[in-house]
């Protein structure tokens, strides 16, 4: 009765919207640009996402077997566009309760190194 | 609609003629006013709050009120004054005082033209100055000014912002003792304070000059030129103690002051300043620990005109002069003699040749009065009664307002001759022009700061808010654009080119430089912790919750500091925090900001918190409770976020 909506992509084909439009990661985890990440990540993001749990947001647990490493910074870097326009963002943002992500005004530096944290969370 | 339009206009061009107004006119002053949704306005206005203690921001030239920022009065709305944080900004050598009359707003200059780095304003009835951050539009300074009364003529700043000033609107005994008030003549004296900015822009007393007991009213700093001195007009030269009303009026000429303050830093270099002991406090803000601390001074630096030839003249002034403002060559400064209807205009130059000849009349306590012709520039013949103030614009023209005729007159520097006039609504006190007490007005719009109301808008009971009028100065003729309530008494006002600051204006502060003692940077320190009764609540708030949300283990006669870390790092996502019972306005946190709010639990219960503040579309749910039980209860301290203790 209604057309079909928009053939869901390939998620990992998703680069999201935003300033991020090509990540190039590493054959390696960097650890040292890890742990600058974890500890970023803990100030400005577990208050709403917990590792081991669903908790206000998505945990980010195994996120770029899910997620293209664009996406995941633009969602980090410009939440309040994706959750807005971006298919994946949005059915996020109504499965989490409406509850908005934050915008934590992370640098693109600093968003790169909280994604070279997720790669270690597998 | 067309034929209608066609009628109006030509209706209106035939009353407008005479009266100026109608509906053509009218459409074009509200064309200039109008400043389309999301759009910004051209310049900021910074008005006194006068008797509500505070500071008001508005758009020009739309009238929109921006902010209100919270000064020398506690507000409820900001937590000012009431989280521990604020509360030292409001201490004194009298102890905690929640309210002053906030009289003059000054921008700081940099070459004599306003910068957008501060805005001091003056506290009069317990004196003080404050200084307001204008890249977070708060209060982070405020100095008790000590043997002084009533701090009327402050905080005008010199060129580049080295000083501001405060002279004493009322003479009291310096330094204070009890005597007898008839002892007046024999005890009394003035102060007229220079306080010094550092280099980090604190301020601090760098020296008194000790004056004659009269009234000192207002003042203005030189200007090109004149820079290095600062004009102070007196009243009540007649040194009477009551009944002002009549006896501070009797004599013809009081005076204008002039103080040459970089012949006082000679003399300070030199070690002719007496310490005076007194006691004043300094409260300084520090927006990367969001706290404030109270420095208690004991003794000031005080220079005596006798012993300190050439600091100050006094140049004979008619009618009790109210304002003193210096035109932006800085060769004139006028004298508006409040019972008068003229205003009397000095000339630098033959001021700086009068005191090079000697051209004395007297000598009052070591201070030489100048012959009045000596240094009389001239004299403006306005026809209007009352004359309190004087700006300027870009032009070389000069606006004065006249309380007791109501209007505003416009004159030519130099020539002195009267250009235009138009009427306040009503009693016209201060006047407002963009840059107009600078070296470089801006001049465009003038706003007159009325202290009359009455019918001017729709009646709220018998108190309502004063009035002020937006009037076109780029033309010939003054134009009345818009008439605007205000908050409290807007006492006078500062306008600057909005660019200059709006580029300046923080959006948050940088979680990563928070040094507040009882931060947190993240959910997983949220905790609760007790020494005796003493229990501290280290909290964080994100959209939508706060951590912890349940807290047990509190009793009875426990002392509740409950210290709340707004996690958030956006633009405008400040959480608000209130609990019920607690005998304290609510905190309101900006984004990476800590405060404090503390509670002193009176009966066991369970007590419900929020936030105060609409957040997101579940701030309805930024929710928790704190159980309190009997101080006798061996209930344990816990607390959790999303799982029962």
């Amino acid at each position: 009765m209604v057309e079909t909506a928009e053939e869901p992509e390939d998620p990992m084909a998703n680069k999201g919207i935003g300033p991020v439009s090509e990540v190039t990661l590493g054959a390696e985890i960097d650890e040292a640009m890890a742990a600058e990440g974890k500890s970023i990540f803990e100030t400005m993001c577990a208050a709403c996402h917990k590792i081991d749990e669903k908790f206000i947001g998505p945990s980010p647990k195994g996120i770029l077997k899910r997620r293209s490493p664009e996406w995941v910074m633009n969602m980090i870097l410009n939440p309040e566009q994706m959750i807005k326009e971006d298919p994946v963002a949005k059915a996020l943002f109504i499965e989490f309760n409406m509850s908005p992500m934050a915008n934590q005004n992370l640098t693109e530096d600093q968003a790169r190194k909280v994604l070279e944290y997720f790669r270690t969370l597998e | 609609m067309l034929t209608l339009t066609g009628l109006f206009v030509f209706s209106a061009c035939k009353n407008g003629m005479k009266q100026n107004s109608g509906i053509l006119n009218n459409q074009s002053a509200a064309q200039k006013v109008y400043v389309a949704p999301g759009e910004h306005d051209e310049y900021y206005a910074f008005f006194s709050g006068g008797f509500s203690g505070q500071v008001s921001v508005y758009g020009l030239p739309s009238g929109r009120l921006l902010k209100i920022i919270p000064v020398f009065s506690v507000d409820a709305e900001k937590g000012y004054g009431f989280n521990e944080e604020t509360k030292p900004m409001l201490n004194t050598s009298f102890g905690f005082v929640p309210w002053d009359d906030a009289h003059h707003p000054e921008l700081s200059q940099t070459n004599g033209i306003p910068d957008g780095r501060w805005l001091f304003i003056n506290g009069n009835n317990t004196p003080r100055i404050a200084k307001l951050d204008l890249s977070t539009f708060e209060t982070t300074e405020i100095i008790e000014i000590p043997n002084s009364g009533g701090n009327h003529s402050s905080p005008f700043t010199t060129e580049n912002s080295e000083y501001v000033v405060a002279g004493t609107r009322f003479s009291v005994p310096f330094p204070q003792k009890d005597v007898a008030i008839g002892s007046y003549k024999d005890n009394f004296k003035g102060a007229l304070s220079f306080i010094k900015l550092d280099e980090d822009g604190h301020m601090d007393i760098a020296f008194q000059v000790l004056v004659p007991g009269y009234d000192y009213d207002l003042a203005h700093s030189g200007k090109g030129k004149s820079h290095g001195w600062t004009f102070f007009t007196t009243y009540n030269s007649e040194q009477s103690h009551t009944l002002k009303e009549i006896n501070a009026s009797q004599n013809d000429k009081d005076f204008i002051a002039a103080v040459n303050w970089k012949k006082a830093e000679e003399y300070l270099a030199q070690g002719k300043a007496q310490d005076y002991p007194t006691e004043y406090l300094i409260n300084r803000y520090d927006e990367h620990s969001h706290t404030s601390t109270s420095i208690t001074r004991n003794s000031v630096k005080v220079l005596i005109p006798e012993e300190c030839p050439g600091l100050i003249y006094y140049l004979p002034t008619p009618k009790s002069p109210h304002g003193v403002d210096v035109d932006p060559t800085g060769e004139y400064i006028v004298g508006n003699g409040k019972l008068s209807a003229d205003l009397t205009v000095h000339s630098f130059d033959k001021m700086m040749t009068a005191i090079a000849n000697e051209a004395f009349e007297e000598t009052i306590d070591g201070i030489p009065v100048l012959k009045f012709e000596e240094v009389l520039a001239g004299t403006v013949s306005s026809g209007g009664l009352g004359p309190l103030h004087t700006e300027f614009d870009a032009d070389g023209n000069a606006y004065t307002t006249f309380f007791i005729s109501s209007e505003v007159v416009k004159w030519k520097v130099g020539s002195w001759e009267v250009l235009d006039r138009a009427p306040c609504y009503y009693s016209v006190g201060h006047l407002m022009i963009p840059g107009g007490d600078s070296k470089k007005p801006w001049g465009k719009y003038l706003v007159a700061l009325n202290k009359i109301t009455k019918d001017r808008y729709l009646p709220t009971g018998p108190e309502m808010n004063h009035s002020a009028q937006l009037y076109d100065i780029s033309g010939d003729k003054m134009e009345m654009l818009l008439d605007f309530p205000t908050v409290g008494e807007p006492h006078y006002g500062q306008g600057i080119a909005a660019d200059v600051i709006k580029n300046r204006s923080k959006k948050i502060y940088p979680l990563n430089d928070n040094t507040h003692p009882h931060n947190i940077k993240s959910e997983a320190e949220a905790r609760v912790e007790r020494d005796g009764d003493v229990v501290r609540i280290y909290m964080t708030s994100i959209r939508s919750h706060f951590a912890p949300d349940n807290i047990e283990g509190i009793k009875v006669g426990d002392k509740v500091y409950v210290h709340l870390t707004n996690l958030e790092q956006d633009w405008d996502t400040p959480h608000g925090l209130s609990i019920m019972g607690a005998r304290n306005a609510e905190l309101l946190v900006m984004p990476g900001q800590t405060e404090t709010l503390y509670w002193e639990p009176q009966k066991p219960g369970v007590y419900p918190f929020y936030c105060t503040d609409f957040c997101s579309a579940l701030h309805q749910e930024m929710q928790g409770y704190i159980r309190v039980s009997e101080a006798t209860s061996d209930i344990k301290l816990s607390w959790s976020l999303g799982e029962s203790i």
